[in-house]
C-alpha cells in the first residue's frame, strides 16, 4: 500500500509537482502514466526520500519511507537502471545490496538467476551491459530484500519485447500474490496491458485517476454502419454524444448495447460495435497530457 | 478508489513487518569498506598507494646516504607519496555516489544520510590506518634491508610521538579530502581543487614577505610542514595545525555534511 497526499515541490516559481494524491493498493498494478517532465521520477523521488517535498506527504505501508527500518526489505525500488557504478559486475551490484540488507549471499544468485543474468553476465561489468540487461539487475536489485511493495521508474525502457513481456509476468505474479506495484512509464500501450489502476499526470498535475475498466468505459465505443447518415440519427435521437473517426465511424459515449439497441429501433444495419478500448485510452492520453490541458477529468 | 476483486493468495501487507530491524551500523560499514576496493578505480588507487610505499622505500635505501638510514628516515620517505594519494580515497568514497550516481540506491537503502557519512568516514580512516601500519612495516623492512645490505645506519630510535605525529598528519589529509568531497560531490572539480588550491595559497604566502608570519596560521601545507622537516610536531605546531585545519577542513567538513544531508538526489 502506497499513499501520496498533496506531494508538491517547486523549484524557484516553477512548481513541477503539484498536489499529487493518489494509492497504490495490495494484490493491484498501478500504472503511473504521463510524458516525459510531467513530474513522475519527481514524485517518485519524493516518496522515497531523495528529493525533500516543499509540502504534502507520502506514507508506504502506512509509514514515512524514511522511517522504514530496513527499507529495502519492505520496498523495493528501482529509480534509474543506468544509475549504477560501470566498474562493478552486476553480482557485486546485488551483493553490496544483500550486505545491507542482511540478506544470505544465496539470494544474490537466486535473483540473477530470476531476471536472466545467470552465469557469466552476472560476472561482466555494469558498463558493459546493454540498457536492457541494467534494467533487469535493476529488477533484481529490487526484488532482492523480497519486499512487498515495488516502485519502479520506466522499468521497461530499454528492454526487448520478450524482456516485456517476462516483466509483465512477474510483475502480474507479484500483485497476484497481495504486492503493491507502483510503475511508470510514458508510453500507454506499455502499461495498459499489466496495469489494473492508472493515474496520469500532466504537467505536474493529476489529470485522472481511476480503474483501468472505467477509464476504457469513459473511453466510449467504435460503431461502424452499412449508412453513417442513419446511424448520426439514431445516436442523437437516443441523445448519446460522439465523435466522428475516420472511415465513417464514430465513437460514442455509450455501451455497446446501448447503440445495438438505439440503431435497431430504426434498423440500421450496424457492421462494427466495440469498446474504444487501446485506441480510445491512446487519445485520451494524449487529450489528458495535452499541454493545454490541465483540469482533472472525471473518469 | 476500487480494490481489486480478486482475492489475494495471502493477506497483504498492510503495516511493515515487525520482523524487521533497523540496519545496524556494522553493516553500513562492511558495505563502505567493500565499496573502496571493489571498483577498478579504488582497487588501483590502494594498489598505488601500496605500490609507491614500497617504491620511495627502496628509492631511499640505494640513493641516501648510509649514515641516514635509519627507521625514522625510512618512515618519513613514505610520508610523502601517501599524504598526497591518501586523501583521493577520501574525496572519491563521497563523490563516486554522485558521479556514478549510486546514490539513488544508497540512500533508498538507508534513508539516513548522517548514518551513510558516519559509515564511509569510519570506512576511509579506518583504511588510511591500514595504509599508515603497512608503511611503518615496509620502512621496518626498509631498515632491516639498509643495516644488512648498504652497511647503513639502522637506527631503530623513534618516540612515540613520532608515530602519533605520521597518524595526525595522514588522517587529517584523509578527512580534508573527504570533506572536499562532501563539499563539491564531483570527483573531477574535488581532486582538482584539492590540489591547486592549497599549492596556490602556499604560493601566495611564500611570495608575499609580508604573510609569512600568518602562513602558519593560515596555511595548513606551513602548519604541518615539522612533521616533514622534525618528523614530530612541537608546541606552537599544534596550535597552527588547530586553526588551519580548522579552515581547511572542519569548515569544509561541516558545510560538506551540510550540503550531503539536504541534497537532491538526482540521476540526472
Amino acid at each position: 500500500m502506497i499513499t501520496v497526499e498533496e506531494l508538491t515541490k517547486r523549484y524557484g516559481a516553477h512548481t513541477s509537482v503539484d498536489r499529487v494524491s493518489f494509492q497504490a493498493q495490495p494484490g493491484s498494478v498501478t500504472g503511473f502514466l504521463g510524458p516525459n517532465g510531467a513530474g513522475k521520477s519527481t514524485t517518485m523521488r519524493m516518496m522515497t526520500g531523495l528529493t525533500p517535498p516543499s509540502a504534502g506527504r507520502s506514507t508506504i505501508l502506512g509509514v514515512p519511507y524514511a522511517r522504514l527500518p530496513n527499507p529495502g526489505r519492505h520496498v523495493g525500488v528501482l529509480l534509474d537502471a543506468s544509475a549504477q557504478h560501470n566498474g562493478r559486475t552486476g553480482r557485486e551490484v546485488l551483493r553490496l545490496g544483500a550486505t545491507v540488507m542482511g540478506l544470505p549471499r544465496r539470494r544474490v544468485d537466486d535473483m540473477l538467476e530470476t531476471v536472466g543474468l545467470s552465469g557469466s553476465e552476472g560476472d561482466r561489468r555494469v558498463g558493459n551491459y546493454s540498457l536492457g540487461m541494467r534494467q533487469r539487475l535493476g529488477i533484481a536489485h529490487a526484488l532482492l530484500g523480497d519486499p512487498p511493495v515495488l516502485i519502479l521508474d520506466e522499468p521497461a525502457n530499454g528492454l526487448d519485447p520478450a524482456g516485456i513481456h517476462w516483466m509483465r509476468g512477474l510483475l502480474r505474479g507479484f500483485a497476484d500474490r497481495g504486492g503493491t506495484v507502483l510503475l511508470s512509464s510514458h508510453l500507454l500501450h506499455e502499461i495498459e496491458v499489466i496495469a489494473d489502476h492508472l493515474v496520469v499526470i500532466g504537467r505536474g498535475v493529476i489529470v485522472a485517476d481511476a480503474s483501468k475498466a472505467d477509464l476504457l468505459a469513459a473511453a466510449g465505443t467504435v460503431v461502424r454502419a452499412l449508412d453513417p447518415v442513419a446511424l448520426a440519427r439514431c445516436l442523437d435521437a437516443a441523445g448519446y454524444s460522439y465523435d466522428a473517426l475516420p472511415g465513417d465511424a464514430f465513437v460514442v459515449d455509450a455501451t455497446a448495447e446501448q447503440i445495438a439497441g438505439a440503431a435497431a429501433v430504426r434498423g440500421v444495419i450496424v457492421t462494427e460495435l466495440r469498446s474504444a478500448d487501446g485506441a480510445g485510452l491512446e487519445d485520451l492520453f494524449l487529450q489528458l497530457t495535452a499541454d493545454d490541458s490541465r483540469e482533472k477529468v472525471s473518469a | 478508489m476500487t480494490t481489486t476483486t480478486q482475492p489475494p493468495l495471502f493477506r497483504p501487507a498492510a503495516l511493515p513487518d515487525p520482523g524487521v530491524a533497523a540496519v545496524p551500523f556494522g553493516r553500513l560499514l562492511r558495505v563502505e569498506l567493500r565499496k573502496l576496493v571493489d571498483t577498478r578505480a579504488g582497487f588501483w588507487l590502494l594498489t598505488a598507494i601500496g605500490l609507491i610505499t614500497v617504491a620511495v622505500v627502496v628509492v631511499f635505501l640505494f640513493v641516501a646516504d648510509a649514515d641516514q638510514l635509519t627507521y625514522l628516515n625510512f618512515v618519513g620517505a613514505t610520508a610523502t607519496p601517501q599524504s598526497i594519494l591518501l586523501p583521493v580515497l577520501g574525496i572519491l568514497a563521497v563523490t563516486a555516489e554522485w558521479s556514478q550516481r549510486t546514490g539513488l540506491v544508497t540512500f533508498t537503502l538507508e534513508p539516513s544520510r548522517l548514518r551513510v557519512a558516519v559509515a564511509k568516514l569510519a570506512a576511509v580512516v579506518l583504511v588510511g590506518l591500514l595504509a599508515v601500519l603497512v608503511a611503518l612495516g615496509v620502512a621496518a623492512l626498509g631498515n632491516l634491508a639498509g643495516s644488512l645490505l648498504m652497511d647503513g645506519d639502522g637506527s631503530w630510535a623513534f618516540e612515540v610521538a613520532n608515530v602519533r605525529d605520521f597518524f595526525v598528519l595522514q588522517l587529517l589529509g584523509v578527512v580534508q579530502g573527504f570533506a572536499f568531497g562532501m563539499l563539491l560531490m564531483s570527483s573531477a572539480a574535488a581532486i582538482v581543487l584539492y590540489y591547486v588550491v592549497p599549492i596556490a595559497w602556499t604560493a601566495l604566502f611564500s611570495m608575499v614577505g609580508a604573510l609569512a608570519d600568518a602562513a602558519p596560521w593560515l596555511d595548513l601545507n606551513t602548519a604541518i610542514a615539522p612533521a616533514f622537516d622534525q618528523q614530530t610536531f612541537q608546541g606552537d605546531d599544534w596550535a597552527h595545525i588547530a586553526v588551519t585545519a580548522t579552515i581547511w577542513v572542519v569548515v569544509p567538513f561541516v558545510l560538506g555534511l551540510v550540503r550531503l544531508l539536504r541534497r537532491e538526489v538526482k540521476s540526472g
